[in-house]
């Protein structure tokens, strides 16, 4: 049974019960009243006998093995998610083969016994073939097995129709999380609080400092480039991704004056590599946000990429107000640009890549968070050696 | 009359300058006696030099704006005019929200000339109202110099709101209920039931309960959302105290209000931010 991965998100609009319940019985009789119909006229065709009567027998018995399919469906399924709710997801009816195969055959059987007499009831005949009647052995067994079959042919259907709404409704979901998370992306990345400040920065250093601004401009705009753009290119080399962050902290370096220092090491031997862009973007922008900014004296930010080993490892540290400071209110536009970090490394290199985010391990305290990427094999001069040398 | 007297709150250099400068050229007769970058010199600065306007930026270091705002309205001295507050942000569509809810005067970053001067001639208008306001009657009757009710029950909308929005926003942390207090190498824990009250002290949070006391590393601020409001009441910026535990309420002239506690001697004081709790009817 595949799990339904969200099911608050994929319910309808809420109907009220009423309407619900026409629409569930409508559901099941739109399926079970023509089954009922064409082994009422495949019955009376093989036994000559009157197509009328024969229909109300099998309506009987037909709804009659419906409704107890039906019933010990939702009944299982309720059982099953009481014992283990991480069992069966929330809105699923279905509680699997397992217990349905024996669930629908008992079904089958019972509800024929309980239909017939119901039939016989209402006609007020005898037509009711009991396993002790020899002569009926015949037509009861084969009246049986149609039941049966019928009765797995419903489930069957009923089980692959619910499987195939909810595999719609997921994609649907996912493709409204996708939107989601990409509207959320832009946001976190065109924080209009940093769009006005520096637009406010720009509007003064036109008056004062005409280069400057001009130079500012230039940054600000390479920044939205790069932020509008970046969902178009996937890989961008380490000095591209090194230019686009100090974009960023030129700005940022404009509004916050003094209290921000800013170090960047990029060894010249690194600077060619191919690196998912603009993944180092929101680690620098929660270090400013969530380290510097919120300190008075402010503080310095330290960029790096190195090799180790197999992997290429890129580290943003700041001197801000470290980790702990936030421990008790989690920001969500923290966690939100390090998940999308995660899941962008997750998707291009699997369990290759990490983040991790810790305290800055010396007394200047802060905050460090390390990337770890696998050593993009291309560019390798020790791999590309290694080879030649097999 | 002495000139008017002002002080600038806002971190970004540049835009302190420049507002400095702009105000300097549409008010020429205003003094600007404090500039600074961060909230907590923004309220020392203010009770120490008392200017008549304070602007004061939203998003700072140190305490926010509507901090310096809420810590000004309770430390402010009873006998003296409260300044007019002008808040500064660049986007925070709550506090705009807010402030145009509640007529309270603000910028927005990056600001037009006209739209300072549209500013300044407001605070013009309102200190030439106070100014005529206190010759006319006698002091004591017309309390004007004092922090009116229309001020105060603005504060308390701005603070509302900003509560709010922490509080409606998705990540709103989960209800509290066992705190654990660290000493050494034990830890006690806390039922947030067991608590009396807390208080502020510096980067910690004293927990009060009726036999002992605890602290805990955590700001009042991150606590506060995460407390119930119906059992727990803010009753000052620095004090929360379980209603339960408030056996009765002493207004005074000040506007202020001394609760005495049921499990606890010492008492506590309720600001007048808070004192509309405390109705007694």
């Amino acid at each position: 049974m595949t799990a339904v991965a969200d099911p608050a998100a994929v319910t309808e609009a809420p109907a009220s019960t009423w309407r619900r319940a026409v629409r569930f019985a409508w559901e099941e009789l739109r399926v079970g009243l023509p089954l009922c119909v064409a082994a009422a006229a495949f019955i009376s065709l093989l036994f000559r006998e009157s197509f009328t009567g024969t229909l109300i027998y099998s309506l009987c018995i037909g709804l009659t093995i419906q409704l107890l399919i039906e019933a010990g469906r939702h009944g299982i399924a309720a059982a099953l998610r009481r014992r283990d709710p991480q069992h069966l997801p929330a809105d699923s009816g279905w509680p699997g083969w397992a217990w349905m195969a024996p669930w629908t055959a008992g079904a089958a059987v019972l509800g024929y016994f309980a239909g017939s007499r119901l039939a016989d009831w209402l006609t007020g005949a005898q037509r009711t073939h009991l396993l002790t009647d020899e002569s009926h052995l015949h037509a009861l067994t084969l009246i049986l097995v149609i039941s049966l079959a019928m009765a797995f042919g419903a489930v069957f259907f009923f089980h692959s129709r619910g499987r195939m709404d909810s595999l719609q409704a997921q994609a649907e979901a996912a493709q409204r999380r996708a939107a989601e998370a990409q509207l959320m992306l832009l946001q976190s990345q065109l924080e209009p609080h940093m769009l006005f400040n520096t637009l406010a920065n720009l509007r003064v250093l036109i008056g004062s400092d005409p280069p400057r601004a001009q130079a500012m401009l230039d940054h600000l705009i390479a920044f939205l480039r790069a932020t509008l753009g970046a969902s178009r290119r996937t890989l961008q080399s380490l000095a591209d991704e090194f230019d686009r962050v100090h974009d960023y902290l030129e700005l940022m370096t404009l509004r916050m004056g003094p209290r921000l220092t800013v170090r960047s090491d990029l060894p010249a031997a690194l600077r060619a590599l191919p690196v998912p862009s603009l993944v180092l973007q929101p680690l620098v922008e929660n270090s400013i946000r969530h380290g510097l900014e919120p300190q008075v004296a402010g503080g310095r930010i330290e960029l790096a990429a190195r090799r180790d080993g197999d992997a290429l490892v890129l580290s943003v540290r700041d001197t801000g107000v470290g980790l702990g400071h936030h421990r008790a209110a989690a920001h969500g536009g923290r966690r939100f640009g390090l998940e999308q970090v995660r899941s962008r490394l997750a998707a291009l290199f699997g369990a290759r890549a990490s983040l991790t985010l810790r305290d800055a391990p010396d007394a200047e305290g802060g905050t460090l968070a390390e990337l770890r990427l696998p050593w993009p094999a291309a560019n390798v001069p020790a791999n590309a050696t290694a080879q030649a040398a097999r | 009359m002495n000139p008017p007297r002002a002080l600038i709150a806002e971190d970004e250099p540049l835009l302190r300058d420049a507002l400095a400068a702009e105000l300097r050229s549409a008010w020429p007769e205003l003094q600007l006696v404090a500039q600074v970058g961060d909230g907590e010199r923004a309220l020392g600065e203010a009770l120490a030099l008392r200017p008549e306007v304070c602007f004061l930026d939203i998003r700072m270091p140190g305490a926010s704006g509507l901090e310096v705002a809420q810590a000004l309205a309770e430390d402010w001295p009873a006998d003296r005019a409260f300044p007019l507050l002008v808040f500064v942000t660049a986007y925070d569509q709550y506090a705009l929200k807010a402030f145009e809810a509640q007529a309270v005067d603000y910028l927005v970053k990056p600001w037009s000339p006209p739209r300072l001067a549209a500013c300044v001639q407001r605070l013009r208008a309102r200190l030439a109202e106070r100014k005529g306001a206190g010759e006319r009657a006698d002091r004591s009757a017309n309390d004007a110099a004092a922090l009116d009710e229309r001020t105060l029950a603005q504060l308390r909308a701005l603070l509302a709101a900003a509560a709010d929005e922490s509080g409606t926003s998705a990540d709103r942390p989960p209800r509290l209920e066992v705190i654990q207090a660290g000493v050494g190498n034990m830890v006690h824990l806390v039922p947030v039931d067991e608590v009396v009250y807390f208080e502020a002290a510096d980067k910690y949070v004293r927990v009060v309960t009726a036999e002992r006391e605890h602290l805990i590393r955590t700001s009042l601020r991150e606590l506060l959302p995460q407390l119930d409001p119906q059992r727990f009441w803010q009753v000052h910026r620095g004090t929360v105290v379980r209603a339960r535990s408030i056996a009765s309420a002493q207004r005074h002239e000040s506007g202020k209000v001394t609760l005495t506690l049921r499990e606890r001697a010492e008492r506590l004081t309720a600001s007048r931010l808070y004192a509309h709790l405390f109705k007694g009817q």
